[in-house]
């Protein structure tokens, strides 16, 4: 049984030439305490499919699919009932730590203010909470963090800030976007072995958004890669970077620095939203496109969605 | 500890603002010496003016025969005394007439400033909280008409509208002619009625305000209107508020708590400079209104080319401006920590 199962979820979004598809039926799952790793290159959908999940779509998208979660569905929901899910079970950690604290207001108000709104805790209790989340995302002098603002922390701090924020209301969900690619390296190993921790510990489930695989390798159980607003290859973390099977992701792969034979990017750009090519999208950019890759358009089977599959081929 | 810089930077502008007002005198005491006109043969009538010794008299009497150097320096010195000279229309203290017109001028612009705040905020918020909407569309015509409608021309149209035609509002005065203004503690009527627990004076008062106020306060309701909005739809477009759209707060809150406060930043700048703007208007509007504020006295004492009057009204009206933007450096420093924390 998973904690959240969503089904043909579409976003199409306002552009001057009319609404695109930004998400074009993708489905996926996330279990209890899994972490879910989501790949793919800026502008494949993959944040804006799980911003859609609780309604922050920018105004005039159009969201369409279902996402069960706890017995409803969330792309049903609206107003009070949309608003009760949103930091209470499901909560989102945003990519920049830099703008997504609030500049002007301290930490203490900013992580109390919606777990005394959602749980109904007195000033003083909520603040306990905060100085103990605070304290578990270690944060040194926790009580004295409260009355200071954002921009007296350090970026690395500021996401464990977020974090905790993000904990406040014990969410069973917790949708991770980019949550170090704004961070030094050294910074990134302590907030993904946070995020590991936060599972084990407090049960908590995590989709993990990043466009690096190299990220997701070392937490994520599951993968999900997306390519122009579709799922194009998703399994077993380990599978997935010993044996890739979908062209695209092994390019992602071979796109990765690493020590022995330096990177090789993919070649060509994603294409633009309303810019779609038929057919597999990928196909422009693929080494092993065939004359039928630019007609037929690959469904997801068996974890792949790519009929030729290489890599048995060759 | 960590508010002494701010600390510093407040004494810092208060000595500014004291250097400024020493800076003002000059350059007004200029001005008003360059204009090529008489004192004596504004303020004479003509057969005084056709005797030699009257005219050296009344030269004398107002130190107009000395250097100018040195009437600046006996001006400085009289006013660290708090001595404004002495009016050469009225031959009384500039400082006395000063008192008696100023507070009117601040009972009119504070209460068209607290109207346009108040209104001008609260429509551009609307605004933006309802873009694109008809309602929004409409604020735009209405803020519009506010900040292009010259002010002399809405003033009339409210005399003829409100007092002539309709009869709704008094046409002019700060009190109707039968009664008594309340004992002078502040000199405004409003709040000297209530102190003295005159609740008729009051609503009198109130009464001859509101006219000029709403003519007074039409081009910086219109202009805060539009900065709101403009500033909110700028906020809104930030991470921090979809962090806290996404953290589940009601709208309300995320609206006046985290939208408003860094919208305020811009506003508090533009509010600050309309202030200016609303001082000047009220020269007109006090002619047409018969509101004996600093307005009119600031006409008067200019078509009689009374020096000092002149010269005291430049000092009150630039360290009123300087004095409310000042405030608004450190309202800055209350909305965004980041200015007080550096």
């Amino acid at each position: 049984m998973s904690l959240l199962d969503v089904s043909d979820l579409r976003v199409l979004l306002p552009t001057a030439d009319g609404l695109q598809p930004a998400v074009d039926g993708v489905g996926f799952t996330v279990g209890e305490r899994e972490i879910v790793g989501v790949a793919g290159e800026s502008g494949s959908g993959k944040t804006i499919s799980m911003l859609a999940l609780l309604g922050l779509t920018p105004p005039g998208a159009r969201v369409t699919g279902s996402a069960g979660f706890g017995g409803q569905d969330l792309l049903a929901l609206k107003g009070k009932a949309l608003r009760d899910v949103r930091g209470r079970s499901i909560a989102v950690v945003f990519q920049d730590p830099m703008t997504s604290l609030h500049p002007m207001l301290t930490i203490g108000r900013q992580l109390t203010e919606h777990v005394r709104h959602h749980l109904g805790l007195s000033k003083r209790a909520a603040l306990d909470r905060a100085a103990e989340l605070l304290d578990l995302v270690r944060i040194p002098d926790p009580r004295g963090a409260l009355g200071r603002y954002p921009h007296q922390f350090s970026g690395g701090m500021r996401q464990r800030i977020a974090i905790a924020m993000a904990l406040g209301c014990s969410p069973d969900l917790l949708i991770a976007d980019e949550p170090t690619t704004a961070l030094d390296v050294t910074v990134q190993a302590g907030i993904l072995r946070l995020l590991d921790r936060l599972r084990t510990e407090n049960g908590l489930s995590i989709i993990l958004i990043t466009h690096d695989l190299g990220v997701l390798s070392s937490v994520a159980d599951r993968l999900y890669v997306y390519y122009a607003g579709r799922i194009v290859e998703t399994g077993a973390t380990s599978g997935i970077i010993q044996q890739p099977r979908h062209p695209y992701t092994q390019g992602l792969l071979r796109a990765l620095p690493r020590a022995e034979d330096g990177l090789t990017p993919i070649g060509g750009t994603p294409p633009s939203l309303g810019a779609v090519p038929a057919g597999c999208a990928f196909h422009p950019r693929c080494a092993f496109a065939e004359a039928s890759c630019a007609v037929d358009r690959p469904e997801l089977v068996d974890g792949l969605a790519c009929p030729i599959n290489p890599l048995v081929r060759s | 500890m960590r508010s002494r810089p701010y600390l510093r930077f407040v004494l810092v502008r208060l000595g500014a603002l004291v250097l400024l007002a020493v800076g003002i005198t000059l350059v007004s005491f200029i001005l008003t010496n360059l204009v090529p006109g008489d004192p004596a043969a504004a303020n004479l009538g003509q057969r005084a003016l056709s005797d030699p010794a009257i005219v050296a008299a009344f030269r004398h009497q107002h130190g107009l025969d000395q250097p100018l150097p040195v009437q600046y320096w006996k001006y400085l010195t009289g006013l660290v005394q708090g001595d404004f000279g002495t009016s050469q229309r009225s031959n009384r203290p500039v400082g006395d007439e000063l008192a008696e017109y100023v507070p009117a001028t601040l009972e009119l612009a504070s209460t068209a400033v607290v109207l346009s705040v108040v209104v001008g905020v609260g429509l551009g918020m609307l605004a933006a909280m309802r873009r694109n909407s008809w309602l929004d569309q409409l604020l735009r015509v209405v803020s519009l008409a506010g900040v292009s409608m010259p002010t002399f021309w809405l003033a009339l149209a409210a005399f003829f509208l409100l007092f002539y035609k309709w009869g709704i509002l008094p046409g002019g005065g700060r009190l109707d002619p039968g009664l008594d203004p309340p004992p002078q503690v502040t000199g405004l009527y409003t709040v000297d009625a209530l102190l003295a627990g005159q609740w008729d004076i009051f609503g009198n008062a109130v009464f001859h305000l509101i006219m000029p106020a709403l003519v007074l306060a039409a081009y910086t309701v219109g202009l805060l209107t539009r900065f709101t909005r403009a500033s909110m739809l700028e906020v809104l477009g930030n991470d921090y508020i979809r962090t806290a759209q996404a953290k589940g707060l009601p709208g309300r809150t995320i609206v006046f708590r985290h939208v408003l406060r860094p919208a305020l930043v811009p506003i508090l700048t533009v509010a600050g400079l309309a202030f200016g703007s609303l001082l000047s208007g009220t020269v007109l509007v006090e002619q047409i209104f018969s509101w004996n504020g600093i307005g009119q006295y600031a006409y008067q004492s200019a078509l009689n080319l009374d020096l000092p009057a002149i010269m005291g009204v430049s000092l009150v009206v630039a360290v009123i401006y300087v004095t409310v933007n000042f405030v608004v450096d450190l309202l800055y420093g209350v909305v965004d920590p980041r200015v007080r924390l550096q």
